[in-house]
């Protein structure tokens, strides 16, 4: 299990490179990356708070809740926080197993739930002002749909 | 006792203030708030609606109504927007 929170920026593709070499058992990575969306042009900066302390912790326990429920070789999870322009990447997560389906079904999973349940919050700075984002109901029904 | 109370986004922004060590007989995250909203006007219009808050002791999500027991930092904030 790989758990990384910074504020500096990251090469997606270099990291998938050092993960796929991490795995001698694998027979499938899956990876997702997470950008910033520009807002049509209008984004100045998106400015991402942490909780630091919890944050590592949240990461490690979805993490470890993906492993007890898919038989995973191994996860990685970065997530970046500060201020952040336009298209980069802000984070990404990676799951190694046997075979695709546990590795893509992991992936969704972690999505899902670090969405709405690792302590980040995100504020967008226009023109126009800054504004916090605000959580939707549809990120608290994805958790459900994973709940058993 | 003592306890560690962190405020972050847009709670923070409205209170003025990350972290304040608040001197409490709170037994629930409920009553502190009872507490922290006789502080200032900035608390009480911070802790007005709590549909829209969550909460965590020592670093774990929990519920307002969770005894705080040995708990030394409570941390109240919106609704996580990660990913």
């Amino acid at each position: 299990m790989d758990i990384r929170v910074q504020s500096a920026p990251f090469d997606p593709g270099q990291l998938l490179s050092e993960f796929t070499a991490r795995q001698s058992t694998s027979g499938a990575v899956v990876t997702f990356t997470g950008l910033t969306r520009d807002l049509e042009g209008t984004l100045a900066t998106m400015e991402i708070e942490h909780y630091p302390g919890m944050t590592e912790k949240a990461l490690a326990q979805i993490a470890t809740e993906a492993q007890t429920r898919w038989p995973l070789d191994d996860v990685l999870i970065l997530h970046r926080h500060g201020a952040l322009k336009p298209t980069e990447p802000i984070m990404m997560v990676a799951t190694a197993s046997k075979h695709r389906k546990a590795a893509f079904e992991a992936a969704d999973f972690l999505m899902d739930y670090l969405k709405s349940r690792a302590p980040f919050w995100k504020k967008e700075v226009t023109a126009d002002g800054a504004n916090w984002v605000v959580a939707k109901d549809e990120d608290e029904a994805a958790l459900k749909a994973w709940e058993r | 006792m003592k306890i560690d109370v962190l405020y972050f986004a847009w709670l923070r922004e409205r209170i003025g203030e990350s972290r304040e060590v608040i001197e409490t007989s709170a037994a629930t995250a409920t009553e502190l708030m009872d507490e922290l909203r006789a502080l200032s006007p900035h608390h009480a219009a911070a802790f007005a609606d709590i549909s829209a808050l969550r909460v965590a002791y020592d670093q774990e999500l929990t519920d307002f109504d969770t005894p705080l027991g040995n708990t030394r930092e409570v941390a109240f904030f919106p609704p996580m927007t990660g990913g």
